[in-house]
């Protein structure tokens, strides 16, 4: 049934059965869905899918997406709707940094394209691309509510604003000697609001 | 300097910390609520204030807290509107960053009026970090006893919990978010029934704005008609403006409203007026979904009288001539702005984020956004602009949701007002932008 629900995708049961959550992230769960009444646990898919995400790689598989359909009792295709319906979901492979830079009115009035064309030199990649390396993925967002702080770029949990092509160098360079997976989870975000 | 009510304490060290926010008179609204107040008063006391939603809607608050059912023995849900995505705007983020708890105080107040024993707090996921801080300033209250069982030793009880989004600004209209909430794809709910009567899970449902809650805790303390006082007619107390674009001095004001736009824009105390000395071309007033205003409309109405900060006074002379307060995200653009082009990024957004359930709406955007993009080809044709138009009026009113008009007012607005800049480009067959704004910025370390 999987297998037919996510279409193209290939779906492997082995894999489906090493999917399983660390125990501090089952916490996490655990918690994210006494926030709901018993019946509604549905209710807790979009946060438990970011949890699911930082947990597997950076990105939702057909695997990981049946597992989080187990562990709140709807079928597969119910996870896969909601993944598939909102931008911070990837279901491919991303790398360990996706720079998401902003590209709506104020950050373009002050130069997020320029921003853009400067990261697509500086990596050799186009936006949507990852590079060979697998340390980064470069998007485009929309506005990220960083209106008055333009232009920006989201990475994992952090804004970077007032971006400068300086800022940026010394963004990727921190990154770079980082080497760790982003993620919208991590605590230890950065923010210069 | 005008009143504030919602972030005078802003620049207060670790505000966001209960402790400092106690000593600075937080959560007192909960206490005079609690201890002193019936429900049924907290909601006379907003209905006075004349408090109206700031998330851009601006319906007065009180009237819908008002329509909220009240069945016997059914749960009843406050859920606070925190996806603030409408481009140009992000005072709630200011807000919920800087002073956490005023979020939560507003939170506890409003669910003891409206009956409401649990509470959500729905906040875009790319603020995720937002939402920590948000989350550890329920801790605090929860540690402290002003959210839980029996709150200050009364029969209230109260939970407050944050829940996340996965990007998606449709989640923005109170039935798409109620959607988002329950776990499923962000698509706007057919009306009615509205969410007072089955919102989240079928339950009569509150969904107010972050600004809005927020607003709650200054009308309880200093009761509705004090509040009324401030502003001008039926545009009572205090306003967050976001303001952004080609200003001295981007960020959050809080203004009374009233001042007027040309105050708003020029004087220090707010925007500081137009960077690198230029002039001013044109204003989105309050987020991208109002229509854009040429810089003589903005500052004075079609009948010569300055424009304020209101939503009648924006709103003066309907569409032809005026605009609205909408969310308060104020886009100022200088002399060398390209209409066309920040129209593109417009018509580029709500391609990107229409859910996709209504036909006008999934293909229309989609369609704007392919013909502007010929414009910054050089590609255009005259008769582009009136297919432009065309689409845009096939649009509006025929979608489940606002996000139609949202997606065709910024077009129809663009065209009636700047209509020559379009057939320029159509004409010489070529776009130049001349905007040359962020050179300068962005070598500058």
């Amino acid at each position: 049934m999987s297998s037919q629900v996510h279409g193209a995708q290939k779906f492997d049961e082995a894999k489906r059965a090493a999917t399983v959550f660390s125990e501090e992230a089952m916490k996490t769960v655990q918690t994210i869905i006494s926030h709901y009444p018993p019946e509604k646990i549905k209710s807790a898919m979009l946060p438990v899918l970011h949890v699911a995400q930082a947990e597997f790689g950076g990105w939702l598989s057909p695997e990981t997406m049946d597992y989080v359909a187990s562990i709140l009792k709807v079928r597969p295709v119910e996870v896969f709707e909601v993944a598939s319906f909102y931008t911070m979901y990837n279901l491919k492979p991303m790398g360990k940094c996706v720079l998401e830079v902003c590209q709506t009115s104020s950050c373009w009035l002050n130069g997020a394209e320029d921003i853009v064309k400067y990261i697509e030199k500086k990596l050799n990649i186009k936006v949507g691309e990852t590079t060979k390396d697998g340390m980064f993925s470069l998007k485009v967002a929309e506005c990220l509510g960083s209106c008055g702080t333009a232009p920006m770029l989201q990475c994992g949990a952090s804004y970077h604003e007032n971006l400068t092509y300086d800022k940026v160098d010394t963004l990727l360079e921190n990154y770079r000697a980082e080497g760790k997976l982003r993620s919208y989870t991590d605590m230890d975000y950065k923010n210069t609001l | 300097m005008g009143r504030k009510l919602l972030i005078h304490n802003d620049h207060v060290p670790n505000i966001h910390t209960l402790d400092v926010y106690r000593a600075h008179g937080g959560y007192a609204s909960v206490e005079k609520a609690l201890k002193t107040m019936q429900p049924d008063q907290i909601t006379d006391e907003v209905k006075k204030s004349g408090l109206r939603g700031r998330g851009g809607a601006g319906f007065p608050t009180g009237l819908k807290w008002s329509f909220l059912a009240k069945p016997e023995g059914v749960m009843r849900y406050l859920v606070c509107n925190a996806d603030e995505s409408e481009p140009g705007t992000f005072k709630d983020r200011y807000l919920m960053e800087k002073i956490p708890h005023a979020l939560i105080e507003g939170m506890i107040t409003s669910s003891y009026a409206l009956g409401a024993k649990t509470s959500y707090i729905y906040i875009r996921g790319e603020y995720f970090y937002v939402a920590r801080i948000v989350e550890a300033a329920i801790a605090e209250a929860y540690a402290a006893g002003w959210l839980g069982k029996n709150i200050l030793g009364t029969d209230f009880s109260h939970d407050c919990y944050v829940q996340v989004g996965g990007g998606a600004y449709i989640c923005g209209e109170e039935t798409a978010l109620l959607e988002s909430l329950e776990g499923k794809r962000g698509n706007p709910r057919i009306k009615p029934p509205f969410p007072a009567v089955a919102g989240l899970w079928g339950c009569p449902t509150v969904v107010n704005n972050v600004e809005t809650i927020a607003a709650v805790v200054p009308i309880v303390n200093m009761g509705g008609e004090e509040y009324a006082k401030i502003g001008v007619g039926k545009s009572t107390g205090t306003k967050l403006i976001s303001a952004s674009g080609h200003i001295n001095k981007p960020g959050v004001y809080e203004i009374e409203l009233g001042i007027t736009v040309e105050d708003f824009i020029y004087s220090d105390e707010y925007c500081g007026g137009i960077r690198n000395g230029k002039k001013l071309k044109a204003v989105v007033a309050g987020g991208s979904s109002v229509p854009i205003l040429p810089a003589e409309l903005i500052l004075k109405t079609a009948k010569g009288e300055p424009r304020l900060m209101t939503y009648e006074s924006l709103a003066d002379g309907g569409f032809q001539t005026g605009t609205m307060l909408g969310s308060g995200g104020f886009i100022a653009m200088d002399e060398d702005t390209s209409i066309v082009k920040n129209l593109f990024t417009f018509a580029r957004f709500y391609h990107h984020e229409s859910c996709g359930q209504c036909s006008p709406c999934r293909e229309g955007t989609g369609w704007m956004e392919k013909i502007l993009q010929k414009f910054l080809n050089g590609t255009a044709n005259e008769s582009d602009v009136e297919l432009l138009w065309d689409i845009q009026s096939k649009i509006e009113g025929k979608t489940i949701c606002p996000l139609g008009e949202a997606a065709a007012w910024p077009v129809a607005a663009a065209i009636r007002h700047f209509k020559q800049e379009f057939l320029d480009i159509a004409r010489q067959k070529k776009f130049v932008d001349i905007s040359h704004y962020d050179r300068l910025n962005l070598v500058r370390a």
